[in-house]
């Protein structure tokens, strides 16, 4: 029954007992609607057969309502109404308390990709891990325009105030991998803003925190769950080619020349660069490193300063895969030349 | 020959008069609501920031504010004379009440000047202008911000109800108006009391918190 | 006496506001008559109905594949951005209160003008200017912010905000002013024999409306300038990094915005009481409960904007406060819906193309009401806020009901203004395109919020897919049952059949001037002894209108 009204609904998977709960108040609240609605339209529609008009002429009988037709007019839909309220609210007050016994996870919203820390120290970038059967609560803020956080899975969805924490929790009982969005219009790559909820199973979750290492960027993020063999990148590039699509650089900078968020990498080693300040630089290997650990310092003109620093997050020689990739993005028939103004261009699928 | 003051679409003067007041009261109701927002904001803001808003209220001078308190309610009071004045279908003393008001607007306006001047040198400025090195506390920029607003914006009304007082006055002076029909002079005074009212809201939160 | 019969020839009213006291371009430009004005109103309005229909089109056609279809992506936040100003600032809520409330509502009281005319003119170019400011910001770059204009968005965006910001300023202005001559004219304009007890059920909800005009669109003027004052010199009010707390302008955003819904649906169920009345040929069914049910609305309207924050941070308390009194709104709605369906009961119904906009209102305010108190129950607003579910829940009330309503209008009032008729096959052939294309438009809609796209999406997953395409094709039915209705009332206007003074016999009291009315309303000052919804024999019986003894001849 749960599931055939679900897939009617449209509703996404339930992940959690909360999602289970608020989806049976949703059947409950809808199947009242379409009650109430049949009567209404029920008797609208005998009354116009009925009282169709049958000459030009008619003339019709003053009829006045009673006391009682407005006290159940006003009665019948309150009472239905407070059985969603004392059913919702408890939902949404139970949302707003998280138990104490929860595991934190920091969450950043930036434009545009989510940020993950651990109170341990491991962190990733638009790939939340959390393990299956326990209450994870989240502290949400953001790095500078209001975003939400949104699981459709989990039906929990909480804002990300810049200057400001937030909580929400939940606790994922199913493993599997979940979106998740931003609900919040955020700007240019708002559609784009896109995560992933990874649940585990909890032995795997334990294996996979204590595998990483303080401050090194969730080096496994879009590896496969634990348990199948992981890839051994075959050389430098290769390596930094993975990282980059890890670190959630590809998001904003694109590999087949398309003007995007950030400058494009194809032929951007070696490209003279128009800075905001007005001056030009070469990019060469050690902007193309400063630019990572500290992305405002130098900023090409036409661009925003969006990109959130990677300093303690990559770890020096990974930084340098990274630059050896951008290297490697070299097409002799590509003009290099000045970067142009804003970027308004579309955002290449994925 | 004048045109008499009863326009096309009323039965009688009574009748205009009363409309004419009742669209007074909402205008002013809707105007209160202009400057609730704002005091709102203060409220949310010094709720928020209650040591910087009283460091800062300490930091500027509240002789000017109490200087101007008294010359707009002398102004408020005048401007009541004139209505009394028109009352009796003494145009001419209307006038002359009403220009004695305008006389009192302009001090506040050129109060006002001088303590805006003050400010400036001191680096009392709103948001990013802010560099007043004595107080750099967080939130007192926001203090300056709404200080500016909500003085702004009264000053903004202490002009438009100057400009008023001054037609109105002029017009009672030519003898537009009678003991029976002098509904424009009320409204105008009823403006001006407004704009006197707000700034005995304004005049305590921003200088004597 | 019984309805007065068909068999009277239709008669034009030579004399009437259209060509006298002048027909040219001037007598236009400066005209203090309502009548006028309200014309003017109401075929700018259409206007921007029309642009920002052609933006949803355009919106629409882009969502038809998950990827960039038509634009790019900035193309596209600006597009929906100028949509939602352009059809809430410019059309929703000057439509039905400025236009048709202008027009009628001074006919309704048996007076001959509003209280304040010049005020009137001076809203209809406030209200010209305010569009025109906004249209610049919309040509020179536009904004990417959305209508709401949520800070810190719209005060670091680099598009052109600021305008837009001054322009809904503007419009304020306008809307403020129309809203204080209803009022004052309401109050002080009645004609004799129009107690509290008689005034039409269009004026009470046109009375309510601009209540909530005078005292909440003040709070949103203050608001969009202190955004274009922080987005132009970063005086920090709604900052953080200077201290500022964005969320305050929601708070403020919504004290104005949340009881602008009602601005914008309550002159809605003013239209719809009248037509309920008028084709169905029966006294309203409760009309206290009605009338006052306007205010209700009005005044609660004032307390529930929090419920548009239940993902912001705030606390359980306020969230579930805000969840109750939203829940009150609809009752006042349920009370509207039931005593208008009861109103069918016993009366002689006649199925006209207003009426088929009632039946299409009926069902866009029953589904779209209900959703609305689905949306109130907070556990449930944490999955839906900011989804396609809320989208389409306030286009079912803001173009469902709103839209729905104003069609009815038009084709009601459409003789009245005009004093000829449009072809009644076509409206409702019109009629059907226009509700079922609605229809096929939001309905995939709520669909898609359950199933989780967040709003203001550009480009979306896959599995959204099918539901984006079954919307794009509804509203391109929807379209084009808009281009018939356009096309045959603009035929009307010149070739329609003379109407009459009153081709629906009803009783409303704007019928009982010439069609279309003289330029002073009435010959005489109309003393009425009955109510403006009253169909039976016993008030059939009482006299007509009769003009009062003129005062020199006692």
């Amino acid at each position: 029954m749960n599931d055939l009204l679900r897939r009617m609904l449209f509703l996404p998977d339930q992940a959690s007992d909360y999602a289970r709960q608020v989806d049976g108040l949703h059947y409950f609240v809808i199947i009242t609607t379409m009650v109430a609605a049949a009567g209404v339209f029920a008797t609208a529609i005998y009354f116009f057969v009925r009282y169709r008009r049958r000459s030009d002429t008619d003339v019709t009988p003053r009829v006045e309502p009673k006391a009682i037709h407005e006290v159940i007019f006003v009665g019948l839909p309150l009472a239905f109404f407070l059985v969603w309220f004392a059913i919702g609210f408890p939902q949404f007050a139970k949302l707003q308390s998280p138990p104490k016994d929860a595991m934190d996870v920091y969450v950043q919203g930036k434009k545009w990709m989510w940020k993950f820390a651990y109170p341990s120290g491991p962190n990733s970038v638009d790939v939340l891990r959390v393990p299956a059967g326990r209450p994870v609560r989240l502290l949400i803020t953001s790095r500078d325009v209001i975003h939400s956080f949104y699981v459709p899975a989990l039906r929990v969805k909480q804002d990300a105030l810049p200057g400001r924490y937030t909580q929400t929790w939940f606790n994922a009982d199913r493993p599997g991998r979940y979106e998740i969005f931003c609900a919040e219009y955020c700007g240019l790559a708002h559609s784009g803003m896109i995560g992933e909820l990874v649940v585990m199973p909890p032995e795997e979750f334990d294996q996979w925190l204590a595998t990483q290492g303080r401050g090194v960027a969730g080096s496994q993020d879009g590896a496969p769950i634990a348990g199948e063999p992981v890839r051994r990148a075959s050389n430098v590039i290769e390596e930094g080619r993975r990282l980059a699509g890890e670190q959630g650089c590809l998001k904003c900078h694109s590999v087949d020349g398309t003007r995007h968020i950030g400058p494009t990498w194809v032929d951007l080693y070696q490209r003279n660069e128009k800075l905001q300040s007005g001056k030009s630089v070469q990019a060469d290997e050690g902007y193309l490193t400063k630019s990572m650990m500290d992305p405002a310092a130098d900023l090409v003109a036409g661009y925003q300063n969006v990109m959130p620093t990677y300093q303690g997050k990559l770890a020096p020689p990974e930084a340098a895969a990274i630059v050896e990739y951008i290297k490697s993005l070299k097409t002799p028939a590509v003009q290099s030349g000045p970067s142009e103004g804003p970027v308004y261009e579309s955002i290449p699928r994925k | 020959m004048q045109a008499s003051p009863l326009a096309h679409h009323f039965e009688n003067i009574e009748k205009q008069s009363h409309a004419e007041r009742l669209g007074m009261w909402l205008f002013l109701a809707s105007e209160v609501l202009l400057f609730t927002a704002l005091f709102a904001a203060y409220a949310v803001y010094r709720y928020l920031y209650s040591d910087a808003f009283a460091e800062a209220s300490r930091a500027i001078e509240t002789w000017f504010g109490l200087v101007n308190t008294v010359i707009l309610v002398t102004s408020s009071f005048t401007v009541a004379l004139g209505l009394n004045e028109a009352v009796k279908g003494n145009g001419r003393k209307t006038g002359l009440w009403f220009a004695v008001s305008v006389a009192f607007a302009l001090a506040f306006l050129a109060l006002k000047a001088v303590e805006y001047s003050h400010h400036f040198q001191e680096g009392q400025l709103p948001g990013r202008y802010y560099s007043f090195h004595e107080l750099q506390a967080p939130g007192a920029s926001l203090f300056f911000s709404l200080y500016f607003l909500i003085t702004g914006l009264h000053g903004v009304h202490v002009i438009v109800g100057m400009t008023i007082l001054a037609v109105v006055g002029v017009k009672a002076a030519r003898g537009k108006y009678t003991a029976t029909y002098h509904t424009p002079v009320e409204l105008a005074g009823l403006y001006w009391h407004l704009v006197d009212l707000i700034w005995i809201f304004v005049f305590p939160l921003i200088y004597l918190v | 006496m019984s309805p007065s019969h068909a068999s009277d020839v239709p008669v034009y009213n030579p004399r009437n506001y259209l060509n006298s006291p002048a027909t040219g371009l001037k007598s236009w430009l400066l005209t203090q008559d309502h009548k006028r004005i309200g014309v003017m109103f109401l075929v700018a309005a259409s206007v921007f109905f029309a642009v920002g229909g052609l933006f949803a089109m355009l919106i629409r056609i882009e969502l038809l594949t998950p990827g960039p279809t038509i634009m790019d992506a900035m193309t596209y936040n600006r597009l929906f951005t100028l949509h939602g100003v352009v059809m809430i600032f410019l059309f929703m809520i000057p439509a039905i209160p400025s236009g048709f409330g202008n027009f009628l509502v001074p006919l309704m009281l048996g007076a001959k003008d509003v209280a304040f005319p010049k005020l009137n003119l001076l809203s209809f170019y406030l209200y010209m200017l305010g569009a025109v400011v906004a249209l610049y910001g919309m040509v020179h770059g536009g904004a990417d912010t959305g209508w709401t204009f949520y800070t810190p968005y719209s005060t670091t965006t680099v598009t052109k905000v600021v305008p837009i910001l001054l322009g809904a300023f503007i419009l304020g202005f306008s809307s403020i002013l129309t809203g204080l001559n209803f009022i004052v004219t309401t109050h002080t304009m009645r004609a004799p024999g129009i107690g509290w007890n008689r005034v039409p059920l269009f004026v009470w909800s046109i009375y309510a409306t601009s209540i909530i005009q005078i005292l909440a669109t003040p709070v949103l003027g203050m608001t969009l300038l202190l955004v274009a004052v922080e987005n132009a010199f970063g005086w920090g009010i709604f900052d953080p990094a200077r201290g500022g707390d964005p969320v305050l302008f929601q708070h403020f955003f919504w004290f104005y915005s949340h009881p602008a819904v009602y601005i914008m649906v309550l002159p809605a169920m003013a239209v719809i009481s009248e037509v309920v009345c008028a084709f169905s040929r029966k006294n309203i069914f409760g009309y206290k409960a009605v009338a006052y049910s306007s205010l209700g609305i009005a005044f609660v309207g004032f307390f529930t904007w929090g419920h548009h924050l239940f993902v912001s941070g705030q606390s359980a308390f306020d969230a579930g406060v805000f969840g109750i009194l939203s829940m009150f709104v609809g009752i006042f709605t349920a009370i509207k819906v039931f005593n208008w369906t009861a109103t069918l009961y016993q009366g002689s119904i006649a199925f006209k193309t207003p009426f088929a906009y009632f039946v299409g209102f009926l069902f866009f305010l029953v589904f779209g009401g209900m959703t609305g108190v689905a949306v109130a129950t907070v556990s449930l607003d944490v999955h839906w806020h900011d989804t396609y579910f809320v989208v389409a829940h306030f286009h079912f009330i803001m173009v469902g009901a709103t839209v729905m309503a104003f069609l009815a209008a038009l084709h009601y009032w459409f003789p009245k203004i005009t004093g000829r008729m449009y072809p009644e096959g076509w409206g409702l052939v019109g009629a059907v395109m226009v509700i079922l294309g609605f229809n096929f438009t939001f309905i995939p809609q709520f669909l898609l919020g359950n199933e989780g796209m967040p709003r203001r999406y550009f480009s979306y997953p896959e599995r959204f897919w099918a539901l984006n395409v079954a919307s794009t094709a509804g509203a391109s039915v929807l379209a084009m049952g808009l281009v018939i209705v356009l096309v045959y009332l603009l035929v009307a206007l010149k070739w329609g059949p003379i109407a009459g003074p009153n081709p629906w016999h009803s009783r409303g009291y704007e019928w009982d001037t010439a069609s279309p009315p003289l330029p002073e309303n009435f010959e005489e000052t109309p003393v009425y002894t009955r109510g403006p919804h009253e169909y039976d024999e016993e008030s059939y019986a009482n006299p007509p209108p009769v003009a009062p003894e003129p005062k020199h001849a006692s």
